[in-house]
C-alpha cells in the first residue's frame, strides 16, 4: 500500500491543507511559513481561544481540548503534558504521516499546551519511537532555543491499548502499557501522580495553526458545531492507502468510492462502525435507529464525517480510518480477522473482556467459514452483551459496537454462509493487521 | 426497626474494580438483590443507586471482597 | 512441675489452641486466595472464618501471653509478648513467639486499614504468614516441654504437615498459574480446543492475584 502526503481532500476550499505540507519541512521552512511559536508569556492566556476555536481532540474521543487544558492548568504543583503520537490503530496512518512531513508543528503544540497549562515536563510518546525527522527537529529547534521544556521521546509498545491515556501513562512511568481503572483520570493524577495532559499529535499541530491564526479561521472550515479540519486515513477497495486532510462535514461519498467495486464502508476503524452503501433511494436518517440499519437504506450524501450526523447510525469519526471494502471480499471474513486481532490485543486484565472477547472471536470466524453451527450467532450475542462496559476502558465495548455493526451490514453474507456458500470471490486479506500476538511481559513494554 | 429519619439525599452506587476483580463471587452471594454473577464467575453489578433498605448489606458485601474490589461510591 | 499455678495450666492450654486456630487460618487463607469452598458451605463462609479466626487467635494468644506473665512461678516481663528476648525464663524460645506474634499483628493492622494502604504493600505483608507459622511452631516446641513428646506433639506435627501440605498445594498453583501476558492466548487455545460446546467446565481465564 502506497502512503501519499497531502491530498487535497475533493472539495473545493480555500483553507485546506492546513497541517500537511506539500513536502517534509525542517525548521527554516516550518518559520518561514509559520512564523515563530507564538507563546502568550503567562500560563492559561491560550486556552480562552482554544475554547472558542471548539477543537476537540483528533485521537478519537473527540473531547473539547479546552476542557483537559482547563483542568490541568488549574491544577497545583507539578504537571506533565504528552504528545500522544502512539497511533495504536494499525490501520491508521495519520501520526505517523504528520510527524514524517510536520513535526515542527506539533512540537509547537506541545510547547504551547505546556505554557498554556504550566507544565514543566514534556513527552513524545510515537509508534516508531525517536525517527530521524523527530529527532532532527529537536535538535534544529534546540539549536534555536526554542523550547522552554525539554522533551522526552519514548516508543510506544506495538499494542492496540498503547495509546489508551492510562496505559500511556502506566508505560511512560515505566511499567507495562496497560489501562488502570480510574477514577482518577489522569488529569487530575497521571504520569507519577501528576496532573498529566494527553493531546494526540494532531491535536497538538492544530493548536500550535490555532495560538497563530485564532479561532475564527480555526472556524471557517468544517461544521459549526464540530469546526476545523482532520486528517483521515483512506482505504480504497483497490488497496491503495492515502492520508488526506478534510472539512469536518465531507460527505462521505466524496472520501470513500461508492460504486459496485465496494461492498461497505468501515468508519472509524477497528472500535469503529461498518455502514451498508448509500442506496439511491431518498430515506432520511431520522426514519433510521442503528439497530435497523439495513443495506437498502442510506441516501447518498446523508453520510457525512462529522460525529453529529455519524452518531445517528452508531458510528464515530474516531481517528479518521475510513476504508472501503471491496466486493469481491467477505465482509464476515475481514470482520473475524479483525476481531482475532482484537482480542488477542486485551490486556487480560478483567474478567469478562479475558473471557468475552477471544470467545466472540473464535465464534465470529466460525460464522466466517461455510455451515456455521445455529447456536453461534446467539453467542456472540450474549457475550457482547456481558462484554460490554465491564472493562477497565473501553476496548470491548469498541469491539462490540464493531462486530455488531458488522453482523448487521453482512447479514445477507450469514446466509450465504448458513448455506454453505460465499460471495466473495477473493480471499485476500484487506484490512491491514500486525503480525504476531503479544505472548510474554516485554511485549507490553 | 427504626425508620424516623427519611433517607437523606446522599445516594451511594456499587461499583466494582474489573482489574482486581478475581471473580471470587462472595458480593454476589451477599447482595443477590443487587449483584448477580455472569457466566465466567464475574460480578454484574446493579448500577442504580442502592436502596436504603440495603444499605447495610451493600457495606457488608463490599468488607467482604477478598480483593477489595467492590467499592461503594458517593453520587 | 511442681507449683505450677493455674495460670501456667491457661498458658499451656491457650498456647497449643492458638497453634491449631492459626493452622486452620493459614488453611483457609490459602483457600480464599484459591476461591475454594469448604463442603456444604456459601463462598463467603470461607473468607468469613479465615478473618475471624485469625481475630479469634489473637485473643487466645493475648491470654496466653497475659497468664504467663501473671504467673509466678516462672519470670515473664509483660512486654515479652510483643518484644523479642526480654524474658530471662527461655530467652529465646520465647523470643520466636514475640516475632511471631508481632507478624500476626502486622497483618490484622494492615487488613483492618486494607482500604488505604497501597495494594503490593498490603500483599507483601500478607505474606509473612509463611514466615509467621513456622516461628509460631518453633516457639510451641521449643518453649516448654509439652509438645516435644506423647500425643502433644503427634498434634503439633500434624499441624506442620497441614500448614506444609497447604503452602506446597499453593506453590504449586502459583507455579502453574499462566502469566498476565500469555491469559489471553491461553482462552483461545482452551475455548477453540473445546470445540465450543457451551458446558459448565468450560475453563475460565482467571485474573488476579489476592495472595
Amino acid at each position: 500500500m502506497t502512503t501519499t502526503v497531502n491530498e487535497p481532500a475533493t472539495r473545493q476550499t480555500a483553507t485546506l491543507p492546513r497541517l500537511l505540507p506539500a513536502a517534509p519541512e525542517d525548521l527554516r521552512r516550518h518559520l518561514a511559513r509559520y512564523g515563530p511559536t507564538p507563546y502568550r508569556g503567562q500560563a492559561g492566556l491560550l486556552i480562552g481561544d482554544i475554547e472558542a476555536s471548539g477543537l476537540t481532540g483528533r485521537g478519537g474521543a473527540a473531547f473539547p481540548v479546552y476542557r483537559k487544558l482547563a483542568i490541568v492548568a488549574q491544577a497545583r504543583g507539578r504537571k506533565v503534558v504528552v504528545a500522544n503520537g502512539a497511533e495504536s490503530e494499525p490501520a491508521s496512518r495519520k501520526d505517523e504521516v504528520l510527524l514524517r512531513a510536520a513535526p515542527n508543528l506539533v512540537l509547537d503544540g506541545l510547547q504551547l499546551a505546556a505554557e498554556a497549562t504550566g507544565a514543566t515536563e514534556a513527552h513524545l510518546y510515537t509508534h516508531h519511537g525517536a525517527t530521524p525527522e523527530i529527532l532532527r527537529a529537536l535538535a534544529e529547534r534546540a539549536a534555536a532555543g526554542l523550547d522552554p521544556v525539554r522533551v522526552t521521546i519514548t516508543q510506544a509498545p506495538p499494542r492496540f491499548l498503547a495509546g489508551q491515556e492510562s496505559a500511556l501513562v502506566n508505560r511512560l512511568g515505566g511499567g507495562p502499557a496497560r489501562p488502570t481503572f480510574g477514577p482518577p483520570r489522569v488529569t487530575e493524577r497521571g504520569l507519577h501522580g501528576a496532573p498529566t495532559l494527553v493531546q494526540n499529535v494532531e491535536t497538538l499541530a492544530h493548536l500550535a495553526l490555532i495560538a497563530r491564526y485564532g479561532p475564527r479561521w480555526f472556524r471557517a472550515a468544517g461544521t459549526s458545531a464540530e469546526p476545523g479540519s482532520m486528517l483521515a486515513t483512506v482505504y480504497s477497495p483497490g488497496g491503495k492507502c492515502r492520508v488526506i486532510e478534510t472539512e469536518i462535514g465531507a460527505p462521505l461519498n466524496t472520501l470513500l468510492s461508492s460504486g459496485p467495486e465496494t461492498r461497505a464502508w468501515l468508519v472509524g476503524g477497528y472500535h469503529g462502525t461498518w455502514l451498508p452503501l448509500p442506496q439511491p433511494a431518498a430515506l432520511t436518517p431520522d426514519a433510521l435507529t442503528p439497530d435497523a440499519l439495513t443495506p437498502d437504506a442510506l441516501a447518498p450524501g446523508a453520510l457525512t464525517l462529522d460525529n453529529g450526523t455519524l452518531r445517528k447510525y452508531g458510528a464515530a469519526a474516531g481517528a479518521g480510518v475510513l476504508a472501503a471494502l471491496p466486493s469481491d471480499r467477505c465482509g464476515l471474513a475481514e470482520a473475524a480477522r479483525v476481531v482475532g486481532y482484537l482480542a488477542a490485543e486485551s490486556a487480560g486484565q478483567c474478567g469478562p473482556c479475558l473471557n468475552g472477547l477471544p470467545r466472540i472471536a473464535a465464534a465470529l470466524a466460525e460464522l466466517a467459514g461455510p455451515r456455521p453451527r445455529r447456536p453461534v450467532r446467539a453467542d456472540i450475542e450474549r457475550w457482547a452483551g456481558l462484554v460490554e462496559g465491564r472493562g477497565a476502558c473501553h476496548h470491548p465495548d469498541g469491539t462490540v459496537r464493531f462486530v455488531r455493526s458488522a453482523l448487521t451490514v453482512f447479514a445477507s453474507e450469514l446466509s450465504w454462509h448458513e448455506k454453505g456458500r460465499c460471495s466473495a470471490t477473493s480471499r485476500r486479506p484487506f484490512l491491514p493487521l500486525p503480525d504476531g500476538i503479544p505472548t510474554s511481559e516485554d511485549d507490553w513494554t | 426497626m427504626t425508620e424516623s429519619k427519611e433517607t437523606k439525599e446522599t445516594l451511594h452506587t456499587l461499583t466494582v474494580n474489573p482489574i482486581d476483580c478475581a471473580g471470587h463471587g462472595v458480593c454476589a452471594e451477599l447482595l443477590p438483590e443487587l449483584i448477580s454473577v455472569d457466566e465466567w464467575g464475574y460480578p454484574i453489578v446493579d448500577p442504580r443507586p442502592v436502596p436504603p433498605q440495603l444499605d447495610r448489606e451493600a457495606r457488608r458485601a463490599v468488607a467482604a471482597c477478598p480483593a477489595l474490589a467492590l467499592k461503594l461510591t458517593r453520587r | 512441675m511442681s507449683g505450677a499455678t493455674a495460670f501456667w495450666y491457661a498458658s499451656r492450654a491457650t498456647g497449643i489452641v492458638a497453634l491449631l486456630l492459626l493452622t486452620a487460618v493459614l488453611v483457609l487463607g490459602v483457600l480464599v486466595n484459591r476461591q475454594g469452598r469448604l463442603p456444604g458451605l456459601p463462598r463467603f463462609a470461607v473468607t468469613s472464618l479465615h478473618r475471624n479466626l485469625s481475630l479469634l487467635s489473637v485473643a487466645f494468644i493475648t491470654v496466653h501471653v497475659l497468664t504467663a506473665v501473671l504467673d509466678t512461678f516462672v519470670s515473664i516481663p509483660a512486654t515479652a509478648g510483643v518484644v523479642p528476648f526480654v524474658s530471662g525464663y527461655e530467652r529465646f524460645w520465647l523470643g520466636l513467639g514475640a516475632i511471631s506474634f508481632d507478624l500476626m499483628l502486622a497483618m490484622i493492622v494492615t487488613s483492618l486499614l486494607r482500604g488505604r494502604l497501597n495494594r503490593l504493600l498490603w500483599r507483601a505483608i500478607h505474606l509473612l504468614a509463611y514466615l509467621s507459622w513456622p516461628v509460631a511452631f518453633a516457639h510451641s516446641i521449643g518453649s516448654s516441654n509439652d509438645l516435644q513428646h506423647g500425643w502433644l506433639l503427634y498434634l503439633a506435627v500434624g499441624c506442620a504437615l497441614v500448614v506444609v501440605a497447604a503452602t506446597g498445594w499453593r506453590l504449586a498453583q502459583a507455579a502453574r498459574q499462566v502469566p498476565r501476558a500469555a491469559r489471553v492466548a491461553a482462552v483461545f487455545a482452551q475455548h477453540t480446543a473445546a470445540d465450543n460446546q457451551q458446558t459448565d467446565n468450560q475453563p475460565t481465564g482467571r485474573t488476579r492475584e489476592t495472595v
